[in-house]
């Protein structure tokens, strides 16, 4: 839903990064406001994690210049659990498993963290295991996942379905979902794409990364921006994803190749 | 005497470690009742042993990465433990206080299936598992039989429900708790045993366990061990299976100044089962020990071994996993695994295995991995709002869980992690 009076909630500005010495970011600008629900496409490569993993704030990646504004405050200087506690949330490409600790000890710490960042109180057990019980259904998942290892041995659909329980519990002002559809089947994409839709508001946004079409069948965009080589490089309304489906990636490389060419064409 | 020119030059301050075992058995033989007990002729042969085998220097193999500095700086002397608050007994189990001085029966009503060893049986017995595991000569064996005053010998004959807890805690006194303990399940018994041997203070918690499985018989035996800053401890658990017989042992230590734990299995005529899951932690300037040795005697053995082990601080943890197949041992299956967490730059981790493979017909695998704490699963966790600290707390227990959870339904009101970890107030 585009209202353009609505706050902003994140700004990105010329971002740059760089992982290990290769840059990957080469200028990134992006903003979202409220109720909006923007999609990244580009092919593989093109530097969609990576942009994630930057406004998510993992080690690996420097930023090397640029700002990115997250409700007006600069993201860039939080520590990772402090940009999730202020409501970023970020679905990962690849959930991490993580053996040993049980999926609803970490649900639990984890929505507790988020709350103490909305100055509410923390849930006790019972309390929490109502909350998730009640979430579960958003995303039709069975309650003995909550007995397992975080995502240890679950299906590629099954931890993106933990994903998104994840984002239904720490209910997230803007969340950057890194091909959430990827590795669903279609029941599977349904019920994720569900819970998406279920979940997004005229308060919060969404950041869908993908590079199917089939995912923006079912979660309308507003807006749909084209990434190549870490830049974005062209952004339209929802028939731009179309127009990708229908034409392929090889007119963004042939644009790509003319931007950088330009410059020496001209000299 | 020999042994002070062989001890090894870093011991701490004190009396040289020499002179260390001088005094020690000299305040053993004053302590002594000269009873007629059982231990009587043990003790005097251990004694002697002791007082002729050098102290174990870093020179040998079996304790090169082992300084016993931290054990011969303690009191010679020998300790009798006073009561300590313990938590509430678990459901289903019986638990005897160990001190090293009284009886842990008095007043107790076993359950059935289980009675005391004694007299001229007990005199038969009592030994002759170190001697099938080839443990006599050991010197923690040897330590401990110069100084047990007690031993605590049980029979099992059918299945036994109830858990038996076997506790020491050496407290804040000075010196060595010796405690001797030995188990006769006969054939088709089964039995859950948990020992748990704690300390507050500069002490030394000697304990050996000899187990004979009969055939088809079971034990499951846990043992926790979460030690003081200044404690030393030297656990031996000796044991020796007939076929179809089963053996899965858990243990956790840590937090001692010196811990070491030497499981040694012998299959005597192979056919049995053995597991052995372990976790020992060393941190400050601790050092963890596990030296396990599984012996097959005769074919179609198994075992299942999982040792994992975390170093932080300058602490050292120390593995070695012995099996020997001989060639009577054909069709032995055996899987041993170290897995290790490094979370120090100044800890250190030395594993090792030790195949002894004479057999053709076996499998027998081996692996080892040292890791530290994965960056991805610490910001998977720090990206849903956990702090780094607390994330890698979790990571943590991750890891030790996967052992402590094997551990005997008894364990639990010891609170395994938290007592290993130092997290809780005694
Ligand atoms: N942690 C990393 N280490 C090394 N190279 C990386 C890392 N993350 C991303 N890259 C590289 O950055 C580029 C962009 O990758 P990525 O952001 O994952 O693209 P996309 O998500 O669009 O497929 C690729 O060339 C990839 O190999
Ligand atoms: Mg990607």
């Amino acid at each position: 839903m585009i209202r353009p009076d609505a706050p902003v909630l994140l700004e990105i500005r010329d971002l740059t990064a760089r992982v290990e010495d290769q840059p990957i970011l080469k200028g990134v600008s992006l903003t979202i406001r409220a109720g909006e629900i923007h999609a990244v496409m580009g092919r593989n490569g093109s530097g969609k994690s990576t942009l994630s993993k930057v406004l998510a704030g993992h080690p690996a990646y420097t930023v090397t210049g640029g700002t990115v504004l997250y409700k007006g405050e600069d993201l860039l200087s939080l520590e990772p659990e402090l940009r999730a506690r202020a409501g970023l949330f970020l679905g990962f490409q690849y959930p991490v498993e993580i053996p040993g600790v049980s999926n609803l000890e970490f649900l639990r710490v984890a929505t507790n963290a988020r709350r103490a960042g909305k100055g509410e109180e923390e849930l006790d057990t019972f309390a929490f295991e109502d909350l998730v019980r009640e979430r579960l259904q958003v995303v039709q998942m069975d309650p003995a996942f909550l007995e397992r290892s975080v995502n240890e041995g679950f299906s590629g659909g099954e931890k993106k379905r933990n994903e998104i329980l994840q984002m239904a519990l720490l209910e997230p002002l803007v969340a950057v979902l890194d091909e959430t559809d990827s590795g669903l089947d279609i029941d599977a994409l349904r019920i994720v794409a569900g819970g998406v839709n279920h979940l997004a508001g005229p308060d919060n946004a969404t950041l869908l990364i993908t590079h199917y079409q089939r995912l923006l069948d079912v979660i309308t965009p507003d807006y749909v921006h084209v990434m190549a080589a870490g830049r974005i490089l062209r952004t339209g309304g929802k028939e731009l994803a179309l127009e990708l489906e229908e034409r392929g990636y090889d007119w963004v490389d042939a644009e790509l190749a003319a931007t950088e060419r330009t410059p020496a064409e001209v000299g | 005497m020999v042994a002070a020119s062989l001890s090894t030059p870093t011991a701490a301050a004190g009396a040289a470690p020499g002179g260390w075992v001088d005094a020690l058995l000299a305040n053993a033989a004053g302590g002594d009742t000269g009873s007629a007990d059982s231990l009587a002729a043990i003790r005097a042969r251990a004694a002697q042993a002791l007082a002729q085998t050098p102290l174990p220097s870093r020179r040998v193999e079996a304790w090169r990465f082992t300084d016993l500095a931290p054990l011969t700086a303690l009191s010679p002397t020998l300790l009798s433990a006073a009561p300590a608050a313990q938590p509430e007994t678990a459901a289903g189990s019986l638990r005897l206080s160990l001190d090293g001085h009284s009886d842990p029966l008095a007043g107790i009503n076993l359950p059935a299936g289980l009675e005391p060893i004694s007299g001229d049986e007990l005199n038969a017995t009592l030994g002759q598992v170190l001697a099938a595991t080839g443990s006599t000569e050991l010197w923690p064996v040897l330590l401990n039989g110069a100084t047990a005053q007690k031993v605590l010998a049980l029979r099992v004959r059918g299945p036994v429900a109830t858990t038996l807890e076997l506790v020491s805690d050496a407290g804040a006194g000075e010196g060595i708790l010796s405690l001797r303990l030995l188990l006769v399940l006969e054939p088709e018994a089964s039995l859950e045993v948990l020992q748990v041997h704690r300390s507050g203070g500069a002490n030394l918690t000697s304990v050996v366990l000899e187990a004979r499985l009969g055939e088809g018989a079971e034990l499951r035996h846990g043992l926790l061990a979460p030690g003081a800053a200044t404690g030393c401890l030297l656990a031996t658990v000796a044991v020796e299976q007939a076929t179809g017989s089963r053996y899965s042992g858990v243990s956790a230590h840590g937090g001692w100044a010196l811990g070491r734990l030497e499981p040694r299995l012998v299959q005597r005529e192979g056919a049995a089962h053995g597991a052995l899951k372990a976790l020992q932690l060393a941190d400050g300037r601790q050092i963890s020990d596990t030296h396990s040795q599984m012996v097959f005697e005769g074919p179609d053995g198994r075992l299942e071994q999982l040792h994992k082990a975390v170093a932080d601080g300058q602490g050292r943890s120390v593995f070695n996993g012995a099996v020997q197949v001989p060639r009577a041992a054909q069709r032995t299956d055996a899987a041993q695994l170290s897995r290790n967490l490094l979370l120090s730059d100044r800890a250190r981790i030395d594993t090792k295995p030790e195949l002894e493979i004479v057999a053709d017909d076996v499998r027998c695998a081996h692996g080892a991995t040292v890791s530290r704490l994965e960056q991805d699963e610490l910001f998977y966790l720090q990206s849903r709002g956990i702090a780094a600290d607390q994330a890698a707390r979790l990571l943590l227990r991750g890891f030790c869980e996967e052992v402590l959870q094997e551990l005997p339904e008894a364990a639990r009101p010891w609170q395994p992690l938290a007592s290993l970890l130092g997290e809780q107030g005694r």
